[in-house]
């Protein structure tokens, strides 16, 4: 499919329904199928489909990489560093080797998903690879049994020569803390984000100052801006460390054979396995197959192949048998990602009556060793502010490496934002709502979604009941509080989909997305199913198989938007076809054959036709196979970066939190979150819901309890475990009012877009500015534990502003 | 490779025995739910050569009253039995409470009192094996959980909360040792502060078995309370618990037993509140003044002071529950 596709003019309703619709004329290429309908002239898309696999999931049968068992297979277990920060002076793997039911022992020569030397000769006389954090992957044994496995990698003797080392983001601020790397890095992005901008200074351990990404980036000059203010106000703010904790580990089962190397991964996106097995083993890709049936979670941190991976293929090929390296819980803490923690100081300057004249942010976090722990766009691409500086600057410590997480840096980013943008609004006397309705006003179908989402948040929180700050007289008092959510959406530039009608009248689709666990396979048979006239759980749907027509990444919010208008096209491709076949056997033009309820027939003549699998038989059709891709978003993007194509359009969204704060015990309770989203057009508003119940609650596990514990002395993950690694349960889940409108944004075949992220985005925001409007005071630092929330009810007068007025 | 013996006891005296027989190769260690245990196996704290399954040991079962002796619970008896006994409740609700609000449904359902008792602290660093075996605690406790009183060598707490209600109901607990030699230790005594370079935190000998608790009979106008202070409801450790039980004639208090957990090294008696308290009605102040007698002392590290005040919370909370 390329830019010269021919393209036609067409006048599509476009906008909100039930709030807005108007005519536009979009330029269309030609092949495209017809504009669908609002939700409610549809019959599959938009209705609540039951998982179409649901039963294998909660039966049991389905099988994750977890569940993978093959004949022969081998069990690998890691030897991992049990120093903060060294070089390795030997390594002694012969009583490991000598134990028995040990098939294999293999040392990790380059540590990957870290921060690299720009100039790797700097180090290029290390005999093994520099140890950086405690936990880092150096050698995998693999043995017959899980047991062997364990008791030999303990036998692994390591010799360390110890290096200083810095755990925390403060002590690797300073100008004579331990250097984590001896020179400057960078680390490219993976297939699901993340990464660092490329080229930065880097001194000590800090490296930036990175200004913008993702659309982000300085404009207008913030010194004037300033100097129009009539008031000013300058915060800090601070954020934890937060691991993705997925319910299922990393992992992942090589079998290495001299014709393929067969890879069952739990992975967001199967062919970035199969690229980094490529690169690392110099393999063709077509030697190289990914199969990911279910992954049980990912939220950002499962690309890649990861040193896990690539250790059981070593031990894979080394064995001469299928090799499992599964990680445990504690591993999974340490060694395969987390949200960096943040410290960002906001600086905004507004006129009397809410208008922006300036924001400065200048921001640290720490990924430990890996590079990329900003805190998103939304400074620059959220609101109307003439004059925006970001810099931001990645801090490097002795600690596991950040991954993509979930919005990554946004989260942080919209936490100190829109906690600040409430401060400056009680500041001025304005209603923090009202200031919203101001300032965000950017011509784009986010702003547009939130214009629409504040009325009914707000209809639905009950925010015109919302009292002053610490209106209870009583210990435990209780606030409202709204903020604003804003993520990309994004399309995967390479979607194919393949669509299969058989004989028997069954229909299958096709393409190698895998789920993990948003619900892949029943929003591709809706639409699959929508195009037919079936049903959804009639449809097979194929997925996670590096074989199959390439998919989308599961990252980024991109699966449903990038696969429903692939699978839609294909589908609408394989009708025609069919049309074209049965339209005879009715005396009828192939335009005029409708299929529907099950049934094809002629337009306005339901008696004249067949059910759909006659139809099949009748016009003899053995197999009918049609592929197509996911087009360009009509109106093109903002920026391509390889296959992750961003939309000039955004993702909108907001929350309001009503909390109770018991103010003797400094415990938040989250009583009720009202979640207003767009996605475009809603596929399937049960999933929908059930991603944002998801978002919701990671954001108040986010907000209230969790965060990673390093020991100074060492480098130890302390709570690496979920015992001591809290995180929300059942009881502290809040009741959450879910609302999501219909965004009919035209900008693909079926105006689908994500939801996974922008849920994730505004929720501890939202808690915090109820936190202040329940006690009168403000939380600034995360995660609001009793230790925090007591602290900041003790301050007396924190604020730092210039009155200028 | 590791590998164990299982032996399931069918009397106390067999489990003595065997306990009393060192293993081939290692340690020999009693077991009743487990869940501590596999624990602290799995964090290789600890690697028995032989464990002595106790759960089929009938007669360490049983909730039983006993009309002036009071309460005999049987170390087997789960938590959920004794959160769901009627006539305990009812007896005893801080007790009943305490059983209540420990761990999780399912682990309540599987968890015993006499391991409950006997479990290893929680402690961020006893339970890694690298700082367990470098027996490296003292100085540098990063967690927000430990001791703020009894802290100069180690913030280490005991990590029962049952144990909180059974000291403030003045409970014993029974043991056997060879040859069938009895003892029977309070509650006070037979709790020891965590130590690494103990393999327990009790007075329980190596050859000994925990077989039951005892809780003397609650003399008429017998109030009680308890409260559970956690970050989290739905299953946490606790900040601090407390439990209060007052007898009181003509509503002036006549005894007073007010008991914390997780703030010192063993669950502490607060008897400077609990003296406050003689003599008089309760009211909103006078909880307040004994709830701030209870915290003069602490000494917490700069990490873990907020606890003061949640525990000063508490106190008043649960003496003002007690009365209501």
């Amino acid at each position: 499919m390329s830019a010269s596709d021919p393209r036609e003019d067409r006048t599509i309703l476009t906008g909100i329904v039930g709030d807005s619709l108007q005519s536009v004329t979009r330029n269309v290429p030609v092949e495209e199928p017809p504009e669908l309908p609002p939700n409610s002239e549809l019959r599959v898309i938009g209705k609540r489909v039951n998982r179409v696999d649901a039963v294998p999931k909660v039966t049991g049968q389905a099988r994750y990489t977890f569940d993978v068992q093959l004949p022969g297979m081998l069990y690998g277990r890691i030897v991992s560093s049990t120093v903060p920060h060294a070089r390795i002076k030997s390594i002694d793997t012969s009583a490991a080797e000598a134990y028995p039911g040990v098939r294999a022992v293999h040392i990790l020569d380059r540590i990957l998903s870290i921060a690299q030397l720009r100039d790797p000769s700097v180090e290029a006389n290390e005999r093994y690879p520099l140890v950086r954090y405690h936990g880092q992957p150096i050698a995998g044994v693999a043995a017959t049994s899980m047991r062997a496995a364990k008791a030999a990698a303990k036998l692994v003797r390591i010799e360390y020569e110890r290096l200083p080392h810095v755990t925390s983001l403060e002590a690797a601020m300073q100008a004579d803390a331990p250097v984590v790397f001896a020179g400057p890095t960078e680390q490219a992005a993976t297939a699901g984000g993340g990464g660092a901008a490329p080229g930065l200074p880097q001194e000590g351990n800090l490296r930036g100052p990175a200004r913008g990404g993702l659309g982000g980036g300085p404009r207008g000059d913030v010194q004037q801006g300033f100097a129009h203010a009539d008031h000013i106000l300058t915060r800090e703010y601070s954020t934890q460390v937060q691991t993705h904790v997925p319910m299922e580990t990393h992992g992942l089962v090589a079998d290495w054979r001299d014709d393929e190397l067969t890879l069952y991964a739990s992975t967001q996106f199967v062919l970035s396995v199969r690229d980094d097995a490529a690169d690392i083993f110099n393999l063709p890709k077509d030697k190289i197959r990914v199969i990911s049936e279910f992954t049980g979670g990912g939220f950002g941190a499962k690309f890649g192949i990861g040193n896990y991976g690539a250790l059981a293929i070593h031990l894979s090929r080394k064995a001469r048998a299928p090799v499992r390296v599964v990680l445990d819980r504690r591993e999974e803490h340490v060694s395969v990602g987390n949200r960096p923690s943040t410290i960002q100081r906001i600086k905004l300057g507004a006129k009397r009556d809410g208008t922006l004249t300036a924001l400065q942010v200048e921001s640290y976090g720490t990924g430990g060793v890996a590079a990329g722990a900003g805190v998103g766009f939304c400074h620059s691409t959220m609101y109307s502010i003439p004059n925006v500086l970001t810099e931001h600057y990645d801090v490097f410590t002795d600690a596991g490496p950040s991954a993509a997480f979930r919005a990554p840096g946004q989260v942080q980013g919209i936490f100190a934002l829109e906690q600040a943008l409430d401060e400056m609004a009680h500041t001025l006397g304005v209603d923090p709502l009202a200031l919203r309705e101001k300032i965000d006003t950017n011509d784009g179908d986010d702003a547009r979604a939130r214009k629409v989402e504040r009325r009914i948040g707000a209809e639905r929180a009950g925010w015109a009941q919302r009292r002053p700050p610490a209106a209870d007289p009583g210990p435990v008092k209780r606030g409202l509080g709204v903020a604003q959510s804003q993520w990309v959406y994004i399309v995967h530039g390479t979607t194919t989909c393949e669509i299969r009608i058989r004989g028997d009248g069954s229909v299958a689709a096709i393409t190698s997305a895998p789920d993990i666990g948003t619900g892949t396979r029943t929003i591709m048979a809706q639409t699959v199913a929508e195009e037919l006239g079936l049903r959804a759980e009639a449809i097979e749907i194929r997925i996670g198989d590096s074989r199959y027509p390439a998919g989308p990444a599961a990252g980024g919010s991109r699966v449903t938007s990038s696969i429903t208008p692939a699978a839609r096209n294909a589908t609408h491709a394989a009708a025609r076809d069919l049309a074209t076949r049965v339209a005879p056997l009715l005396d009828a033009k192939p335009e005029e054959i409708v299929f529907q309820d099950g049934r094809v027939f002629v337009r306005g003549r339901s008696d004249r036709g067949f059910t759909f699998a006659e139809a099949v038989r009748q016009a003899g059709v053995d197999e009918i196979v049609h592929r197509a891709d996911r087009r360009e978003d009509y109106d093109g993007y903002r920026a391509k970066i390889g296959d992750l194509h961003i939309s000039k359009q955004a993702l909108g969204g907001v929350q309001f939190a009503q909390i109770a704060v018991d103010t003797e015990t400094g415990v938040v309770k989250v009583e009720r979150v009202v979640a207003v989203h767009d996605c475009g057009r809603p596929i399937n508003p049960k999933l929908i819901e059930s991603q944002i119940y998801g978002g919701v609650i990671q954001g108040v596990s986010y907000a209230l309890y969790e965060e990673r514990h390093l020991d100074p002395d060492t480098g130890v993950h302390l709570n690496a475990n979920i015992d001591q690694y809290k995180i929300v349960g059942s009881r502290e889940t809040p009741d959450i009012e879910v609302h999501v409108i219909e965004q009919l944004g035209r900008q693909s075949s079926t105006d689908a877009r994500g939801v996974a992220e922008p849920a994730n985005v505004a929720t501890a925001a939202a808690i915090a500015n109820a936190f202040y409007n329940a006690t009168g005071k403000r939380i600034r630092t995360l995660p609001m534990t009793p230790a925090n929330v007591l602290a900041a009810l003790r301050v007396e007068n924190d604020a730092d502003d210039e009155d200028l007025a | 490779m590791s590998t164990l013996q299982w032996i399931d006891a069918r009397s106390v005296e067999e489990a003595v025995a065997l306990l009393a027989t060192p293993g081939a190769h290692g340690a020999t260690i009693a077991k009743a739910g487990g869940l501590d245990l596999l624990d602290l196996m799995k964090e290789g704290i600890v690697a028995p050569a032989r464990i002595v399954n106790l759960q089929r040991i009938d007669a360490l079962r049983g909730v039983q009253f006993i009309e002036a002796a009071g309460l005999r619970l049987g170390a087997l008896t789960t938590l959920a039995e004794i959160a769901s006994d009627a006539t305990l409740r009812r007896n005893y609700p801080a007790l009943a409470e305490a059983a209540a609000h420990a761990a999780t449904p399912q682990i309540r359902n599987a968890a015993t009192i006499g391991g409950n008792l006997l479990q290893r602290p929680r402690c961020w660093y006893f339970r890694n094996q690298l700082f367990h075996a470098a027996r490296a605690e003292a100085g540098r406790d990063q967690s927000q959980y430990g001791a703020i009183f009894d802290n100069a060598e180690s913030t280490m707490v005991h990590a029962s909360t049952p144990a909180t209600a059974l000291l403030a109901y003045g409970a014993s607990v029974h043991v056997v040792g060879k040859q069938g030699k009895t003892r029977t230790i309070a509650l006070g005594d037979f709790l020891l502060p965590p130590d690494f370079d103990r393999d327990r935190d009790t007075t329980l000998a190596s050859d000994e078995v925990l077989t039951h608790v005892s809780v003397p009979a609650v003399a008429a106008h017998t109030s009680a309370a308890y409260h559970k202070q956690t970050e989290r409801d739905s299953y946490d450790w606790p900040i601090c618990d407390v439990a209060v039980v007052l007898t009181t004639k003509d509503r002036r208090v006549e005894t007073a037993r007010i008991v914390a957990g997780a703030v010192a090294p063993v669950p502490r008696r607060m008897t400077a509140s609990e003296n406050l308290l003689l003599g008089r009605e309760i009211d909103e102040q006078l909880a307040a003044e004994a709830a701030r007698l209870a915290v003069r002392d602490a000494t917490p590290t700069q990490r873990n002071g907020y606890k003061v005040q949640v525990l000063e919370t508490v106190v008043r909370r649960t003496i003002l529950g007690a009365m209501r």
